[in-house]
């Protein structure tokens, strides 16, 4: 390989650098040119994962990987702690405490694992074994390695560890199984047995990425803590810009195997030189950002990993590569500061151009939606719910079931969505939005209160009629994979609704081709299966598959949530620009705050069933007044290191309540930052009354909150 | 796949064919070697079947006199039975019978369990209770009670009312699979995609959950055409079905069996083309379970 040798020099370099000013401390975890390939075989190709990648973190230091899906930074990982299977060929160098890891038996390696070197997973289900309580797994973390120590002293050290992640009442609920803790709860045990034994080094793969804002803010800080009580450096590999910038020292951003930029948060973050780095940070949707602009999607998608471009993998998708972009991987070089380093030979131009990613990338205009002029009074009401309920029965017994409790999913929901408008709906999981646009959708005749769509209530509708609204109101699903029926072709998924609706065969099949123009892809795919797609690719078939029978309302269940960052970029602006060019109304539906805040018109904050806080984006990101609606966006982590640091996030304490048997008065009173903080006599009115909908800011006519102390100024 | 890739294929292409459905999957079937080559066996197979009596220069009810359990000779190709009778032109008879017994047998066993399965796990409610409660029936009730029940009324009606019988002894385990299957399947998000467009619920059994099965259903059906062929003989040997002098692949196997280390010319040749018939259905299915199959080929 090529790149190997001038990484190579440029790592040694690098080596000298960072020894310099602190030079006493020698690394805990150091990796050197770490190439990692997957042999092929029954006629495929091999793959090689990871190509020369080096890095190292001292004692407590926590260093970021960032990168996205397929770039390799899980796979290094998994190397540096001996997880790859065995087929996997490793080569290079790893050394924990200068000994080399790499040619380690499995046996050896088993005893450094969870005791020198641990790792906390993406995925909180699945780390734990079902039919042990969490008690014993963590005494069993703590006696693999300790085989002297006592059972009982391992269950006393296990509560004390579950404690200091933060699992409240330890001692009794060690005794719990797996299921019945949350999400958040089963992470927090993860990270408890990671920390068992005082590891030196943590790896953490994407901790935070199955869980919600609120959580991952409790689960960063547990992390912190673990930090800060073991002194370990931490590996933080994810793909979130903004996790990474408030959290860790150093960051790698990786792309296509390879270490592309490095350096300190700062360096990357405000100086940026590798275009790659640049997209990433121009394609989030940022919080902090008052007026509209449109993001920056990277065109394209990650080369192939079995069929690499010659030069810079990142030159096909380049705004900015020139022929010499082609000739060879660039090195890793440094640039500015010291220790930060980038993988481009342009990186000395942007420097003196002082170029940013606006100036680096080509940026759309998103046009103007005409009916966006329009006062919101004076459009048509396109989507009108009131009072809407859905509750589930909790049944027991096999032979005569009976009715044991009552699954609050929606309770009594209100809000409308005007022409051109999109309304979003936020919240964390479990606060039954999707049950909100499963209730919509059906058109049935909702258990409680109506759903007026395009002035045709719901549950009043023949047969026909039904049919006919169906036309007018079209779905985009958040799962890419599952919400395309694999074994069609592209072309029958788009034609699928327009048979239904009766098209003639002809018509149909223009109407495919002009669909997939109109949503980016060429006509020349259709007679592919979706399967031979990339996640962005196949939202956008989704997306064309909603507009063929051109609807009026598109509902959005987390069109973006399962896309990469510069994927999803790409599928926003789509979605604005279409919904500008053909007049469409959204209903869009995201746990992603940052993503509603540039997308929405209208916001509805929604807690258990119930809308806590609903107004126009300007007010409510400016102005929140519900406390819930405070803690969710000051739990997102924001991608500017300077802002995260001064920051100060209000961290929610526990998980949602269950909702078969939701909290008296104000369902959020249990969580609440500002229940806590209230006399006894002010916190009756909480418990016992529950605080309605309705304004509660002079001025802001189109902002109203359902708390008894919703801050009615002051901004966050 | 990059998104430039696409851009190469040229657009004029794409709008020359868009080939439906079912013509691309059979260019693709044909163009899988293993299904050429079962199609070819079964084809094969039934030529031998129904031409092959009429080239025998013996009778279906002609005896030898002069041969009796011979081994095979120029005269008598497979040699000849107990009786005398041609094992040849018994075999081939056998082999008419049992092919149009296993392959329709198989066939609506599938779609027996595939429709009752598919219905019951997507209604769900009172379509599911009825429909399993049948299903159970099926399952408790001795089949040969049943049959022996049935027997005086059907004796007579011929061999397509025996298969229909066959398949209704063997859907039960299929169809309580295919129900819990399309359980599962119906939360998909493309068959809830399908439900607010409006398409139809059957339609959306038959265009979304059936197709999205196909291979347990392909696997299902072809195991079923050996199991059909099977239970035939045993429904033969109680007495139910075909009976001599008629024959089946199966009742020659049932005959041959005990005399195969003796006279193996009456065992080997009826169980020979019973494995390559097995084998060359389970050729097929394999080869349609992969061309219906949208991972498989990207691997190739």
């Amino acid at each position: 390989m090529s790149a190997t040798s001038g990484t190579a020099a440029a790592e040694q370099e690098q080596t000298g650098a960072a020894r310099g000013p602190d030079g006493v401390e020698p690394p805990v975890l150091e990796v050197r040119d770490l190439e990692v390939s997957f042999p092929g075989g029954r006629g495929n190709a091999g793959v090689t994962a990871v190509r020369g990648v080096s890095y190292e973190v001292r004692r407590g230091e926590i260093l970021g990987i960032v990168g996205e899906s397929g770039s390799g930074k899980s796979v290094s990982s998994l190397a540096a702690i001996g997880l790859l299977p065995d087929y996997a060929q490793v080569k290079g160098s790893i050394r924990l405490h200068g000994e080399e890891l790499l040619g380690l038996d499995d046996r050896t390696m088993a005893r450094k694992r969870g005791h020198a070197i641990s790792m906390v997973f993406q995925d909180p289900l699945s780390g734990l074994t079902p039919v042990y309580t969490v008690g014993d797994q963590v005494a069993e973390a703590v006696r693999v390695h300790n085989p002297q120590i006592s059972r009982a002293a391992a269950h006393k050290r296990a509560v004390e560890l579950l404690t200091l992640v933060g699992i409240p009442d330890a001692e009794r609920r060690q005794r719990s199984f797996p299921h019945e803790f949350s999400g958040g709860m089963r992470q927090r045990v993860m990270i408890a047995i990671a920390i068992a034994n005082d590891p030196d080094v943590i790896i953490c793969d994407e901790p935070t990425t199955a869980l919600d804002v609120t959580i991952q803010a409790q689960i960063l800080e547990v992390l912190k803590a673990a930090q800060r009580e073991t002194g370990a450096a931490i590996v933080m590999i994810t793909h979130d810009l903004g996790v990474v910038a408030g959290l860790v020292d150093r960051v790698q951003v990786m792309y296509a195997g390879r270490l592309v930029e490095t350096g300190t948060v700062d360096d990357v973050y405000y100086r940026t030189r590798m275009p790659y780095t640049m997209g990433l940070l121009g394609s989030v949707p940022r919080l902090d950002q008052d007026e509209k602009s449109p993001l920056i999607p990277i065109k394209g998608n990650p080369p192939s990993l079995t069929d690499m471009p010659p030069g810079c993998p990142f030159a096909p998708r380049c705004p900015i590569a020139v022929e010499a972009c082609d000739a060879g991987e660039p090195p890793l070089e440094q640039v500015g500061g010291e220790g930060h380093r980038a993988a481009c030979i342009r990186a000395g131009e942007i420097e003196s151009n002082s170029w940013t990613a606006h100036d680096v990338y080509p940026v759309s205009e998103i046009a103007h939606d005409p009916v966006s002029q329009v006062p919101r009074e004076d459009r048509g009401t396109v989507l009108r719910v009131e009072g809407l309920a859905k509750h589930h029965p909790l049944m027991r017994g096999a032979l005569f079931k009976r009715r044991v409790g009552t699954v609050y999913a929606v309770d009594g929901l209100s809000f409308d969505i005007r022409e051109g408008e999109t309304l979003g709906l936020v919240g964390e999981s479990g606060c039954g939005k999707s049950s909100t646009l499963m209730e919509i959708l059906s058109l049935d005749k909702p258990q409680q209160g109506t759903v007026e769509v395009l002035g045709k209530e719901s549950g009043r509708l023949s047969n026909r009629e039904r049919f006919d609204v169906r036309r007018d109101v079209q779905v985009v699903f958040q799962d890419p994979m599952s919400s395309l029926d694999p074994r069609m072709r592209v072309f029958e998924i788009i034609a699928e609704p327009l048979r239904t609706h009766g098209y003639a065969k002809d018509r149909i099949r223009s109407r495919v081709l002009e669909l997939m123009e109109l949503v980016g892809l060429d006509g020349s795919a259709v007679t592919r299966s979706p399967a031979e797609f990339s996640g962005g690719q196949r939202q956008r078939i989704g997306i064309a598959r909603a507009l063929a029978l051109e609807p009026k309302l598109l509902v959005l269940d987390e069109p973006v949530s399962a896309l990469d960052v510069s994927i999803q970029a790409g599928v926003i602006n789509l979605l604005e620009e279409l919904k500008a060019r053909l007049g469409l109304s959204y209903l869009f539906v995201a746990h992603d705050l940052s993503v509603v805040r540039h997308i929405a018109d209208r916001v509805a904050v929604m807690y258990l069933g119930k809308i806590v806080e609903i107004g126009d984006v300007q007010s409510i990101y400016r102005r929140p007044t519900h406390p819930y609606t405070k803690a969710l966006l000051s739990a997102i982590p924001l991608p500017d290191p300077e802002k995260e640091r001064r920051r100060e996030h209000i961290v929610l304490q526990g998980d949602l309540p269950n909702p078969a048997d939701p909290p008296s008065g104000c369902r959020f009173r249990t969580r609440c930052q500002k229940f806590a903080v209230l006399s006894e006599d002010d916190r009756s009115a909480c418990r016992e009354r529950e605080p309605e909908l309705r304004h509660r800011v002079e001025g802001a006519a189109d902002q109203a909150a359902a708390c008894h102390y919703a801050d009615t100024e002051g901004s966050r | 796949m990059s998104l430039s890739a696409e851009r190469e294929a040229t657009t004029s292409e794409a709008a020359a064919e868009i080939s439906g459905r079912w013509s691309s999957l059979a260019k693709e079937l044909l163009a899988t070697r293993r299904v050429v080559i079962g199609l070819a066996i079964i084809l094969g197979l039934i030529a031998m079947a129904w031409i092959g009596p009429m080239l025998s220069p013996w009778g279906f009810d002609e005896r030898d006199f002069t041969a009796f359990r011979s081994p095979p000779t120029a005269d008598h190709w497979f040699g000849t039975g107990n009786t005398g009778r041609d094992v040849f032109h018994m075999t081939m008879v056998g082999l008419q019978k049992s092919i149009l017994i296993g392959l329709c047998a198989a066939l609506f066993t599938t779609v027996i369990a595939a429709l009752v399965g598919a219905f019951a796990g997507y209604y769900l409610g009172f379509t599911d209770r009825a429909l399993m409660w049948v299903t159970d029936l099926f399952l408790v009730l001795p089949q040969f009670l049943i049959l022996a029940i049935l027997y005086p009324v059907l004796r007579d009606q011929g061999w397509l009312v025996f298969v229909l019988l066959l398949a209704c002894l063997m859907w039960m385990v299929t169809a309580k699979m295919v129900r819990g299957m399309t359980i599962s399947l119906k939360e998909r998000e493309y068959v809830l995609a399908a439900r607010y467009m409006g398409v139809s619920h059957g339609r959306i059994i038959l265009r979304h959950i059936l197709p999205n099965m196909s291979s347990l259903l392909i696997v299902d059906a072809t195991i079923n055409v050996s199991s059909a062929i099977i239970l035939e003989t045993a429904l033969s040997y109680f007495g139910f079905g075909i009976q001599p002098p008629d024959v089946t692949l199966g009742s020659l196997i049932a005959e041959g069996s005990r005399q195969a280390l003796a006279f193996p010319w009456t065992f080997w040749f009826c169980t020979g083309l019973l494995i390559v018939l097995v084998l060359a259905v389970n050729l097929v299915g394999d080869g349609l379970r992969d061309a219906l199959d949208p991972h498989s080929k990207s691997r190739t």
